[in-house]
């Protein structure tokens, strides 16, 4: 089994390494560029924990093979703050207590992103409805959804 | 140091208690910085992998691993062969007394494989797929057995027979022939026959839960070195370190002091990592392979092997006058162990009852093994399951008598003063005002549309202390670390943290909470039985005010007046002695500047056994609304109360309950175990395991009630399992109020509600 070399952008920064062919871009991220902020809950596109947005499109990681990422642009939840400042959902995710043991968390947060990217006034079930690929055990999303939404509303005004 | 305040301070004198400041670890979890179980690595780290038995219940005439051991990159195989062969003995390690042979063949099946997804053997390999492909040349010759998963079919005569040496416990008479019912528990009160006698209406109901899991989102993950001076660490997810290091120090014949467990972030648990599975093999593989070795459950293997907690059947009768006082009941309840004795059967008899004053009743319990993963302390463990029978029960009982939900539980409920169907009497409790507070609610009196329904179910959990340490460090430049030895899962660092800032008088970003290894603090049960805010609180209050303590001896010596004479005061002493009027006070950062000069490091470490828990009550309030054509149920409100004592940090508490709810309306509705005729399970992945997504529910109001617990420095009472309790009631009830027919069986899945709606 040959490895396959695989260029990409990862927040921006240009990366190579060399994948199996079965390897997916989760097992990439996470071993082989050692970005493990984003998580494996299930490995099946279930859960939404490896959420990572691919030139402007929200995949599971788990579900895309690394060979595929030749040529893309990927964000993960490590690019998310930039230089040192936390984006607005992470400061309001913190604000409004929207985590509970934080395993979920990165992959909520760049689901939501990818939201307020296409969505920027999501109404509560338009932001249920988009986060439904992520799966929270502890919070029962009260409070995640407030925080999304009262993101929302602050990255609505500061573009205003 | 006496554990016991008379009185927590009132809520006025609070600067840091009861304020919602962001989390300590918060910014590492926004980040993916914050390293969970499958986040670490060791250089020259081996991956391990399990081999499982595909068959419920099954014989292993013999294991070969002669071809996997050949493949070029396997450094190391067990199997039981590798661990001690154990006595039965019961440990008491974290929530309650494990068996250690059981414990011991669970994480390894030794003779018979007794469910599905049992592990069989183990490989550690120099890559995933070499570990694959050798688990694929390890050949076991089973001989498959008759299996048994259903409860009350376990419980039957003849039925296959999980372990010759089973014999019941707790009947008059020792049985002569084993079986598959471990145990038999009672708990009895009065004059049954009396009770119901003196009863106008008896009502008698049914009611059945199907296995769910706990369902966190990190699967269970290890790394383990074994040195070759036989001192050897573990990394792993775990809601206690300490647990962790007792029972591999137990199943591999070790000594505990030569093993060092640092606790990773935990993604979750929920009662399910209260045990250990792949730490035990991780630390055989890497003695052999001499190497560390890494394991990472899949998310089949979660389900497989893991959790889950009982399915039951319990039975219900009430008895109670017309005006609706209860006279007695009558409660038995079979609960699913799983492979090895140990269900949750007897909190959830000791909880039956709880909220209610009944003068006559039994409680029967009985623990059955059956061929499906052993279970696991799942949040409140076993309390949901009775509560959903007991409170089908009594709502059952107002639609009879015709009288409101609320006012028949205030009418039977339990006060200050009552004794426990379960034992002890009542104290501080604040159950009548959590069921006060959703009879004020707006939500009680608004209206309703069609097809839908209102449900009103209470529930009770014991909460409980325990052994904890916590030491609190005060750093040169003012700064203090609190170190304590319980995993944080909710967002306990934060309440240690306010706690800590409370007493010493800092702004909380000041103090830095963190978790340590089991070398770098005392012992400390693990977290669970909502214990931690209590129990680990009060070591870490008591740690503080002992630094409080030894600040104040420092500033009477500069001061050079009687330490009576200082007062600490807003993080700084003060100097109260009348000649020395118009010293400027001392601040703590002043103070650990001068440090080296007045005594050297300060420090406080505390270990205690923290006794006066205060139960936590919970009375919900839940609006659905059923679809006639499919059967589908959408949650429409819901509304929560529960007594917590004081919230430390009230969202973190709210968020307890706001989750605790989401955990029972996915086990009313959507969650169970489903087995395939040979007992293989057939949804062991999210996509047919469903639990609630953000689209399933509505925003979950929570009321916080505050009787403080007189025992908590500062009142606290365990806030994160009474939530689970009521609302597998709440929602049946609900679903009865809009369908007009009483479903008694778990979950409220559409085809059984569409089914219940076309044959009323």
């Amino acid at each position: 089994m040959s490895k396959r070399h695989v260029t990409a952008t990862v927040n921006g920064d240009p990366v190579e390494f060399l994948s199996d062919p079965g390897t997916t871009l989760l097992d990439a991220l996470r071993d082989g560029l050692g970005l493990t902020g984003s998580k494996e809950g299930c490995g099946s596109g279930d859960c939404g924990a490896c959420s990572v947005i691919v030139d402007g499109r929200l995949v599971c990681a788990c579900l895309m093979l690394a060979a595929e990422a030749e040529g893309r642009r990927i964000e993960t939840i490590e690019g998310m703050a930039r230089d040192g400042a936390l984006h607005p959902l992470q400061q309001k995710f913190l604000e409004h207590a929207a985590l509970q043991c934080g395993f979920c968390t990165p992959g909520l947060l760049v689901a939501a992103k990818a939201l307020l990217d296409a969505n920027p006034d999501p109404t509560e079930s338009e932001t249920r409805y988009w986060l439904a690929g992520n799966l929270c055990r502890c919070t029962g999303y009260d409070k995640v959804v407030r925080a999304v939404m009262d993101a929302a509303a602050d990255l609505r005004q500061a573009r205003a | 140091m006496s554990d016991v305040i008379d009185r927590p301070p009132a809520r006025a004198g609070l600067k840091v208690i009861g304020t919602r400041p962001v989390r300590p670890d918060g910014a590492d979890k926004v980040t993916g910085r914050a390293a969970f179980g499958a986040d670490f690595a060791l250089p020259g780290m081996l991956v391990g992998k399990v081999k499982r038995s595909p068959h419920a219940h099954a014989r292993i005439l013999s294991i070969d691993t002669r071809r996997a051991r050949a493949l070029a990159g396997v450094k190391a195989i067990v199997t039981a062969a590798d661990f001690p062969d154990l006595a039965s003995e019961e440990y008491e390690a974290g929530e309650g007394a494990a068996n250690l042979r059981d414990l011991s063949q669970n994480c390894m099946a030794r003779g018979k494989a007794l469910y599905d997804g049992h592990a069989v053997a183990a490989v550690a390999a120099t890559s995933a797929a070499v570990a694959d492909a050798a688990l694929s040349l390890i050949t076991v010759d089973y001989e498959v057995l008759p299996h048994v998963i259903d409860v009350e079919a376990a419980m039957a005569p003849g039925a296959p027979l999980l372990h010759a040496h089973l014999f019941t416990q707790g009947l008059e008479e020792t049985p002569q022939a084993p079986s598959n019912i471990a145990a038999r528990n009672e708990l009895t009160r009065g004059d049954l026959a009396e009770g119901f006698a003196a009863a106008d209406v008896v009502l008698e109901g049914r009611y059945v839960t199907a296995a769910v899991h706990q369902g966190y989102i990190e699967p269970h993950a290890c790394v383990a070195a074994f040195a070759s001076d036989g001192q050897s660490q573990v990394w792993s997810s775990s809601q206690g370190q300490f647990m962790v290091r007792t029972f591999c120090a137990k199943l591999l014949g070790l000594n505990a002091s030569d093993i060092r467990v640092t606790p990773s972030e935990i993604g979750g648990g929920f009662g399910g990592k209260t045990t250990v599975y792949l730490e035990p093999l991780a630390l055989a593989l890497s003695r052999q392979a001499g190497a560390p070795v890494k394991m990472v459950m899949t998310r089949d293997e979660v389900f497989r092997a893991t959790g889950p907690t009982s399915g039951a059947v319990v039975t219900v009768k009430l008895g109670a006058t017309s005006d609706g006082r209860i006279t007695a009941a009558e409660v038995e309840l079979k609960y699913q162990a799983g492979a090895f004795p140990g269900s949750p059967v007897v909190p959830g008899s000791m909880t039956a009852l709880a909220c209610y004053d009944v003068p006559n009743f039994r409680i029967t319990g009985w623990d059955v093994v059956t061929n499906s993963p052993k279970v696991a302390a799942y949040r409140a463990p076993g309390a949901p399951i009775s509560a959903f029978a007991v409170e089908s029960a009594m709502d059952e009982l107002a639609l009879k008598l015709g009288i409101d939900p609320i006012a028949l539980r205030e009418k039977n409920a339990v006060r200050d003063g009552v004794k426990a169907a379960y034992g002890p009497t009542f104290r501080n409790i604040g159950y009548v005002e959590t069921l006060e507070a959703i009879r004020d609610h707006p939500h009680y009196q608004a209206p309703l549309g069609r097809n839908q329904g209102r449900g009103f179910a209470v529930g009770f959990w014991f909460n409980i202390g325990g052994e904890s340490s916590a030491a609190v460090h005060v750093g040169e430049d003012g700064s203090a670390t609190v170190v304590t030895g319980n995993p944080d899962v909710g967002g306990s660092r934060a309440s240690m943290a306010m706690m800590a800032a409370e007493v010493l008088g800092l702004p909380v970003e000041k103090v830095r909470p963190i978790v340590a290894d089991t070398a770098s603090i005392g012992f400390s049960m693990l977290t669970g039985g909502s214990r931690t805010t209590f129990a680990t609180g009060m070591a870490v209050t008591q740690a503080a005010q002992k630094i409080v303590a030894d600040l104040k001896r420092r500033a009477a010596s500069i001061w050079d007046v009687p330490v009576e004479n200082v007062d600490w005061l807003d993080g700084a002493a003060v100097c109260l002695d009348p000649a020395k009027a118009g010293l400027p006070p001392l601040t703590l950062a002043g103070l650990a500047a001068r440090s080296a000069k007045t005594g050297g490091p300060i420090t406080a470490e505390v270990s205690l056994t923290a006794q006066g828990a205060g139960p936590g009550f919970a009375a919900h309030l839940c609006d659905v609304e059923v679809d006639p054509e499919t059967g589908h149920v959408t949650i429409l409100r819901y509304t929560a109360a529960q007594d917590v004592g004081r919230a430390i940090h009230p969202a973190y508490v709210e968020g307890q309950i706001q989750g605790g709810v989401a955990q029972g309306i996915g086990w009313a509705l959507n969650e169970e175990y489903v087995f395939d005729a040979e007992g293989r399970m057939e949804n062991a992945g999210f996509l047919d395991y469903r639990m609630p997504v953000a689209s399933d529910l509505p925003m979950i109001e929570a009321i916080l009630i505050e009787v403080a617990n007189p025992r908590h420095p500062f009142g606290a009472k365990g806030v994160g399992e009474a939530p689970i309790v009521p609302p597998l009631a709440a929602v049946a009830n609900a679903v009865r109020r809009a369908i007009d027919v009483r479903m008694t069986e778990l979950p409220l899945s559409p085809p059984k509600v569409r089914a219940a709606i076309d044959a009323r």
